[in-house]
């Protein structure tokens, strides 16, 4: 008999195909979460290549903290136009000025956690019965006891010890009125699957993920950039270092590596023999042991 | 810790890596997480910073050792009671193949969790300590691994450090292991001796046991064959979605989105659909990168045709010649997964591939003692981590195949019509 082998990469993409299309059977009105980071755009294209030739049957929504990379922004806007999707944005400030939110204090103030607060409230506004999350399993340890489909209560929470078992390829995404379901196509893969992806489809990203010159402040050992989110403490002050990101979201909790990675070889490279894990780079996450979890808990992405 | 890594890697070689999943079952006394750090440890799979962080909360609670269970047990309940709660998944790369782990928790009442983590895999590795050889938990998960048909299972039988490396305690086990798995089903079954804290046969040869000919459990993992465990003779395309653009550029196209479950299809081949029984040929397999010569498991494609039938979700494309059952009377091996037992004459969701229908519950016929594999007559209420036969009478007829046959068209899940909740995992017989 002839066999028959797909590598890792074509196996991971039909998983997420198949993800995709099981949420647009399943749900009324689902909605892919973009922020214009890696992740985001390696699921568009596999949302482009669940329902070719037709267009993918579901808005973007990004849940802009208004603390973004400029770079970020333009592409996100760019890539929206070539595709002809209908992106929503919902922006933290307006939950903030509606009373809705307010900013932390302190140095560098996070609206990481906002963005929960913003994000329930859309996913109410719009009736979204399923959102697509570009998470993955390998990401953090909470994140590895994530299902595909991720139940969330008429809170927006999500109880990890309570999750409904996922066996063989059958997906239970029944729910009663209010409820919503958190849907993560790309659990099984790593960062690592998630470049070679980039690179095997060769797929625009924003510039931030490649080497470039930039104003930083190291704080609590990382690579801050240079923004009006900022205030510098005491003896702190900006430097000019040759960094890239290797991962794009607020610009006060996203720490630059030092890298002269300047294409896409290099960055899988880099990957390959990277000491520290992407998140590594987030100060969102390293605020207790138990941080990813219990903004989880509460609907965080 | 490893400072550097000089090598390159070859970029064309990872896109052209395979992939395998597989299960490990143990308690953590068996020195499981171990066994896994040492993988992902030795694989370059951890990280400076995960290891400072485990580093950390080790001292700080005052173990003399890095625990590198710390490292799967995610949520702050695993960590706070010194258990796993829930499956655990893990990567984990070579230059040869990319792995996936299901890590599932040991405890007796956890058998849902490694029902859940098998029924994916390809492979359990099933870890016995040498100083107590083959026991209770190992006939359980041996038991599961059987019942949910994977393929290879490798018996690493760990500490041997502790029995001063010695032949005859392997072998005593391995034939211990034998005698009870002639009651099972599992056509591939290896045995390594390791000792997983030192390394010992986990990724290198051990020099204490110059008298192990067989391979090291990496490179196992990395070579034993798995592309023929799956199904490519009984053709079967579970529909999942249609996709009809109405745009005027496709105005006519109308295709079934799938992934294909078994066998093989081309253009040009006769197809039925399920349940109309209407005949017609594959016309063209679509993908955004191009039409395909053709398509196998595990890939997700689309299908159109060259006469238009009337197919929706939950209908199946299969080969006029090999068709599967066809039946509202189901007999399954039912796990049990929710701590509100099964109701006898209870009405329940069903799901079996694209496909969703209710059914009751028309006979209970026996429970499993899975210790001892007994069936058990007399006692049928089947509760949390029950494994027992059931008979079902569904809605509308389910085309299925014996799970034996197909992991995917032979397995379906029950719902709670009230709560929601999957509560069971049914592979039909």
């Amino acid at each position: 008999m002839q066999s028959y082998n797909l590598t890792h990469l074509k196996q991971l993409e039909a998983e997420a195909i198949f993800i995709m299309r099981e949420v647009a059977a399943q749900f009324e009105k689902p909605v892919l979460l973009f922020s214009g980071g890696k992740d985001s755009i390696v699921m568009v294209r596999l949302a482009q290549k669940a329902f070719a030739p037709a267009k993918f049957p579901f808005p973007l929504m990004h849940i802009d903290t208004g603390h973004n990379f400029v770079e970020a922004i333009e592409f996100r806007d760019d890539m929206v136009a070539k595709l002809g999707a209908n992106l929503i944005v919902r922006y933290v400030q307006d939950s903030i000025d509606k009373g809705r939110a307010q900013d932390e204090k302190g140095p560098n103030p996070s609206r990481n956690g906002l963005q929960t607060i913003t994000l329930l409230d859309a996913i109410e506004e719009f009736k979204f019965d399923a959102a697509f999350g570009g998470g993955r399993r390998d990401e953090e340890k909470a994140r590895a006891k994530e299902r595909f489909f991720s139940h969330r209560d008429e809170f927006g929470q999500w109880d990890p010890k309570n999750q409904r078992p996922e066996l063989w390829n059958l997906f239970n995404g029944r729910k009663n009125p209010g409820e919503h379901f958190r849907v993560f196509p790309l659990s099984n893969w790593t960062e690592m699957d998630v470049w070679q992806y980039i690179a095997s489809e060769k797929l625009d990203i924003p510039n931030l993920y490649f080497t470039h010159k930039r104003e930083i402040v190291v704080r609590d050992g990382a690579l801050l950039a240079k923004s009006d989110f900022i205030t510098l403490l005491n003896d702190e002050k900006y430097e000019e270092r040759i960094v890239r990101f290797r991962t794009v979201g607020d610009m006060t909790c996203t720490g630059a590596v030092e890298s002269t990675a300047d294409n896409l070889d290099d960055i899988i490279q880099e990957v390959a023999s990277a000491r520290q894990t992407e998140r590594g780079t987030r100060a969102d996450d390293k605020r207790s042991e138990a941080a990813m979890e219990d903004r989880k808990k509460q609907g965080y992405f | 810790m490893n400072t550097e890594i000089e090598e390159k890697i070859d970029s064309q070689k990872y896109l052209e890596m395979d992939l395998l999943r597989f299960t490990t079952a143990g308690s953590v006394d068996d020195g499981k997480s171990t066994l896994i750090g040492r993988l992902l440890y030795d694989s370059k799979a951890i990280f400076e910073d995960q290891m400072d962080a485990i580093e950390e909360v080790s001292n700080r609670k005052g173990k003399g050792y890095v625990d590198l269970s710390l490292l799967t047990d995610g949520l702050r309940a695993e960590r706070e009671q010194g258990i796993t709660i829930d499956v655990a998944y893990r990567y984990f790369a070579t230059p040869k193949r990319k792995f996936i782990i299901s890590d599932t928790p040991g405890h007796i009442q956890y058998t849902r969790n490694m029902v859940t983590g098998a029924s994916t895999a390809n492979l359990a590795i099933i870890l016995v300590d040498a100083r107590k050889g083959v026991i209770e938990q190992t006939c359980r998960h041996s038991f599961i691994a059987s019942l949910l048909q994977i393929k290879h299972v490798i018996v690493c039988i760990n500490k041997m450090d502790l029995v001063n490396f010695k032949q005859e305690v392997f072998e005593k086990i391995q034939q211990d292991y034998k005698d009870f798995a002639s009651k099972l089903s599992i056509p591939d079954i290896r045995f390594i001796p390791i000792s997983a804290l030192m390394g010992d046969n986990v990724v290198d040869r051990s020099e204490n046991m110059a008298w192990y000919e067989g391979s090291t459990l990496l490179h196992t993992l990395e070579n034993v064959n798995i592309s023929s465990d799956q199904n490519f003779v009984d053709a079967r395309f579970p529909v999942q979605y249609v996709i009809r653009p109405q745009s005027d550029e496709f105005h006519d196209f109308r295709g079934y989105a799938g992934r294909v479950e078994g066998g093989v299809f081309k253009p040009g081949d006769e197809v039925v659909a399920l349940p109309s029984g209407f005949s017609s040929k594959i016309k063209t397999i679509e993908t955004i990168d191009g039409q395909l010569a053709e398509a196998y498991p595990p890939m997700s494609v689309t299908i159109t045709l060259e006469t238009e039938i009337d197919i929706s979700r939950g209908d199946m494309l299969v080969k006029a010649n090999n068709q599967p059952q066809n039946s509202q009377d189901v007999e399954l091996m039912i796990c049990w997964l929710n701590e509100k037992q099964l109701v006898p004459n209870g009405k329940y969701v069903i799901r079996h591939t694209t496909k969703e229908a209710r059914c009751i519950i028309k006979d209970v016929r026996y429970k499993m003692n899975i210790n001892t594999l007994h069936r058990v007559e007399d006692d049928t209420t089947i509760g949390l981590n029950d494994i027992g036969r059931i008979l079902i009478r569904t809605t509308s007829p389910l085309f299925y195949d014996s799970y034996n046959k197909n992991r995917f068209t032979g397995s379906v899940i029950l719902i709670d019509e009230f709560t929601n909740e999957t509560v069971g995992a049914g592979m039909i017989i």
